[in-house]
């Protein structure tokens, strides 16, 4: 049984590319062409690169309902047999690779310099997320390695784009891991209460702190007419 | 037989008087005893006494896990073991005690009336007041300007030319964060970079600029600026003129017909600036445009100053020329 | 051995009558009065975590680069006052839970002065004779303000360091003499003079608490002079006040309150992170985060300065009133003017000079109330409004759309809230006097039966 499946993922594997493609060609049909095939609606795929499908499509960002929505993370639709033959389909029109980063190369601390000089005004110090007119900005607690480096590259939607001259591959080491460490960052305090500062702090303060210590001046303390 | 008996009838009868008396005398009424209640502050302050232990061992245990939580739970439940404790005295060991008191008197005029006279008695000894008065007042007044003088060291007081100050000038070569020189054709649509004066000091308000670059077709300046974007590539102070914070987003959109359009925007108040327009203000309670600073392409290639910022860095202050 | 102390005080101090006095001062026993000693036991706090961080904090922007145990900030240069409060945090033992308990203190103690002050004005508390004892309750809460702010900024990192860019400008935008005010503060444009550090961190370590200490102590003198007020309740009068003696009944009930404030502030402490600083990296000009807010009792002036509309007041190219004025100055210039202006319009409004010491219960008052109640949500929701960054990027509710929405609400509810509130007060008024005629009816009724 177990060399019936092996040989035929084999057999699988070996399928020419050209069906792969043919496969997303057809899925692109379905799922694409109503905007990125008028002018206007979308940007044309030609020369986005294997880099954007795989970024935008496992992220969920696309498809999207309404091209004026901003793209957000949502559950993937696709299988990921689908999802490779759309990459496909896309990289036959020309375009950069998904890109390979090693984060394990890297320095968390030239990471943290170079989120704090580049990407927190967005992305908050340890990327929770955040906004600007016009745009949320997502947290990066879901990212993974492959997304952020396709992220950076390309510049989705209103974020701007960081070629390899702004920032050289191995300094994106570096950026990916101080950004997989956002996503458990080093807590000694406690309860981090989201990592959003004075707001969650301040809430606190008046739910828990006034509410105990009203709590125990009424203890202490008489009500009226008691 | 009997006399002695009610000799000693009397003496237990007086003895009872007295006690009864020094009841009567007593201050602080007697309550009654509630020996659970006292059971519980003991147990209180047993535990108490254990959670402070507690801290002192976490305390002298090394690099145990989340250490602060524990310190915190044992020193903070010591301190809620004691608080509990003493509430129980209050209220349920110690008598209910109600006390009346009258509040003090509203008026004390016989005395404002002796504090007065002797003010004015006192008064009496001058014969020339008013301008003994003046003099006193003339004097002190003078003696507090002097000792106020020395304040005026803390600062620049007087020269408030000093917030024009500026690193930038004509030939001044930017230079990226790695402080290297910053070269025109490095820099690419949908990308910023945060460039200083090559040489200066980074951490003062009129240094930090953003360069961007957007198509020269898609440039709307203000008169007086043509050259100042060769290849359309754009420079702006980074300090935002609402509130001094750092304009650390850039609103680059990938499709531009169907995304916000570009924008500089400062995250402390959310002001947003057209860098396609000058710097204007788009969004936001910044009152006046964003700086920007005219650049050239040098021989090499490299990105300099072609002069100084087109207005005044930073927050705005009273008398600021707004340009 | 008691006897021996009260012999040796009385003769060495003459205390005996002064003790007699004191032991038995009367305490009113409602529990709202245990408001204000909330904040004194929280102030005590600060001090005491206070100067054990003093211990090991280095006032100084002086750089230097970090060496110590959190890996994304291992040699990066930051200044010395960063590096100390990091270190500490990180490297000391004990050292983040006395620094997590002085924050939090900082934060409860506003939070308990503003709920005393709102039982003061609410019940009235603060007319003739006491007017004196509120202003200088009023002038210890913005002392506290400004004392809590300088503290989180001494630490340098980026996110009080934007801070502290805002009250450059705000400061610089005072029409007439702000550029001045800010050069002889700062010492220099901003990020000022290294002397800046020093003067922050004796204002905040010596000059402020000391203040803060004496008018405390002012405050209770005040206080005792004439007397805690009272509820009105049966067999209390303007004359005479019932409670409970300082001593035993009072003493373990604001011991035992002392413990719980203690214990409430060590345990959030412990348990709940706050101002992480080492996640936030050290401060530079050209750096900013999103997401970056003042501590909760400043958020009303982050929220008026989003919320005003981007007018510089110029007279042709000369600019005199910056926009930063309107919600970082004049917003708090006019709430603190009319608190403390209350206690005399109060008084020339109603033609009311005679002595309190009986208090209102909120509807017995229903103008000042529906007023106090008005102002309240006013400043409610300008400080709801700073957070409404954090609403778009949680909710995906446009910020564009909240601007427009709150800059209407800000006027529209107090109006409403005013109405409402002075309907409610009379209406529960007259609810109260339906009840007691109906009382009164039945008695006469059984009396004549």
């Amino acid at each position: 049984m177990r060399f019936a499946l092996t040989a035929l993922a084999a057999l699988v594997a070996a399928l020419p590319a050209g069906a792969q493609v043919r496969e997303g060609y057809d899925l692109y049909g379905k799922h694409c062409a109503t905007c990125h095939s008028v002018a206007g609606r979308a940007p044309s795929l030609q020369g986005a690169g294997a880099r954007a499908a795989d970024f935008y499509l496992r992220t969920g960002y696309m498809p999207l309902v309404s091209p004026d929505d901003q793209p957000w993370r949502t559950r993937v639709r696709f299988s990921e047999g689908q999802l490779r033959a759309l990459v496909a389909y896309v990289a036959s029109l020309g375009g950069p690779p998904i890109p390979r980063p090693h984060p394990e190369r890297g320095s968390v601390a030239q990471g943290r310099a170079l989120f704090d000089e580049n990407c927190a005004g967005c992305h908050q110090a340890v990327a929770v997320g955040g906004m600007m007119p016009g745009a949320r900005v997502p947290s990066l607690a879901r990212s993974t390695p492959v997304e952020i480096a396709e992220a950076v590259r390309i510049g989705p939607y209103v974020m701007p784009r960081f070629s390899r001259k702004r920032l050289s591959d191995a300094q994106l080491d570096s950026l990916i891991r101080y950004v997989m460490s956002t996503q458990s960052p080093h807590d000694p305090g406690g309860w981090s209460i989201g990592h959003l500062g004075p707001i969650p702090e301040g809430m606190v303060a008046w739910l828990i702190g006034g509410a105990a210590l009203i709590a125990a001046s009424l203890a202490i303390g008489r009500r009226r007419g008691s | 037989m009997s006399r002695v008996r009610a000799l000693f009838a009397a003496l237990l009868f007086l003895l009872g008087l007295r006690r009864a008396v020094a009841e009567r005398r007593r201050v602080v009424p007697r309550g009654r005893p509630s020996p659970r209640a006292e059971a519980v502050v003991l147990a209180l302050l047993g535990l108490a006494t254990l959670c402070s232990a507690g801290f002192v061992a976490v305390y002298a245990l090394d690099r145990i896990p989340r250490q602060t939580q524990f310190l915190g739970l044992t020193l903070g439940l010591a301190l809620a073991f004691l608080a509990a404790a003493c509430v129980v005295v209050a209220r349920r060991v110690l008598p209910d005690e109600e006390v009346a008191h009258d509040y003090p008197p509203p008026a004390h005029e016989r005395e404002r009336e002796e504090v007065v006279r002797i003010v004015e008695e006192s008064k009496d000894a001058f014969t020339r007041r008013r301008l003994l008065g003046l003099a006193a007042g003339g004097a002190g007044a003078a003696l507090g300007a002097a000792l106020i003088t020395p304040v005026v060291s803390l600062g620049p007081f007087l020269d408030t030319d000093r917030l024009r100050a500026s690193p930038w000038s004509r030939g001044r070569r930017l230079v990226g964060e790695d402080g290297r020189p910053l070269r025109a054709g490095d820099i690419g649509f949908k990308e910023f970079y945060t460039a200083y004066p090559e040489g200066a000091d980074r951490e003062q308000v009129a240094a930090p600029v953003v360069v961007v670059r957007l198509p020269p077709s898609a440039l709307r300046l203000p008169d007086g600026r043509t050259g100042w974007a060769p290849h359309g590539i754009l420079a702006y102070s980074k300090v935002c003129t609402h509130a001094g914070c750092a304009i650390a987003l850039y609103r680059a959109p990938l499709y531009e017909p169907r995304e916000p359009k570009p924008a500089l925007v400062c995250p402390c108040h959310y002001s947003t600036f057209d860098p396609a327009a000058g710097g204007t203000v788009l969004f936001g309670p910044a009152g006046r445009p964003l700086p920007q600073l005219p650049l050239l392409i040098d021989g090499a290639g490299h990105l300099r100053a072609a002069g100084g910022f087109s207005g005044p860095v930073g927050p705005s202050w009273w008398g600021v020329r707004m340009k | 051995m008691i006897r021996g102390a009260v012999r040796y005080l009385d003769e060495h101090a003459g205390a005996a009558p002064f003790l007699r006095k004191a032991l038995r001062y009367v305490f009113p026993d409602h529990w709202s009065f245990l408001l204000g000693e909330i904040a004194m036991y929280a102030f005590l706090v600060l001090v005491a975590t206070g100067v054990y961080l003093a211990f090991f904090f280095d006032p100084s922007t002086a750089h230097t680069v970090y060496h110590g145990s959190y890996a994304p900030l291992r040699g990066q240069e930051m200044s010395r006052a960063y590096a100390s409060v990091v270190d500490l945090s990180l490297d000391r033992k004990a050292g983040l839970l006395i620094r997590q308990t002085h924050h939090w203190a900082a934060d409860v103690f506003v939070v308990a002065i503003v709920l005393h002050l709102l039982r003061i004005f609410f019940t009235g508390a603060f007319r003739k004779p006491r007017e004196l004892t509120y202003y200088v309750g009023l002038v210890m809460l913005m002392l506290a303000l400004l004392e809590g702010f300088l503290g989180y900024s001494l630490v340098d990192d980026l996110l009080s360091g934007m801070g502290l860019a805002i009250a450059y400008a705000v400061a610089l935008s005072l029409p007439l003499v702000g550029a001045n005010l800010a050069l002889l503060l700062w010492g220099a444009p901003f990020p000022g003079d290294p002397a800046f550090w020093s003067r922050m961190y004796i204002a905040h370590v010596l000059v402020l608490p000391i203040l803060i200490g004496t008018l405390l102590a002012l405050h209770i003198a005040l206080i005792v002079a004439r007397h805690h007020t009272q509820f009105r309740e049966p067999g209390r009068s303007e004359r005479r006040t019932v409670g409970i003696p300082a001593f035993p009944g009072y003493a373990p009930r604001s011991i035992g309150l002392a413990f719980a404030v203690a214990a409430v502030l060590v345990l959030l402490g412990g348990l709940v992170q706050i101002n992480p600083v080492w996640l936030w990296g050290p401060y530079h000009v050209a750096q900013g985060t999103n997401g970056a807010q003042p501590d909760w009792y400043l958020g009303w002036l982050i929220g008026g300065l989003r919320l005003v509309p981007g007018w510089d007041f110029a007279i042709g190219d000369y600019t005199v009133v910056p926009n930063a004025f309107w919600g970082g100055a004049a917003f708090p210039l006019v709430v603190f003017a009319i608190l403390f202006a209350w206690p005399s319009l109060e008084r020339r409004v109603t033609g009311d000079r005679a002595v309190h010491n009986l208090l209102d219960r909120p509807r017995d008052a229903p103008w000042r109330t529906a007023i106090g109640a008005a102002l309240f949500s006013w400043v409610a929701l300008v400080f709801l409004f700073g957070a409404a960054d954090r609403v778009y990027a949680t909710f995906g509710v446009s910020y564009v759309v909240l601007v427009w929405v709150f800059r209407v609400l800000v006027w529209v509810v107090p109006a409403v809230v005013l109405v409402v509130t002075r309907r409610t007060c009379l209406a529960l008024q007259e609810l109260e006097r339906l009840e007691h005629a109906k009382q009164a009816a039945k008695l006469t009724a059984s009396e004549s039966a």
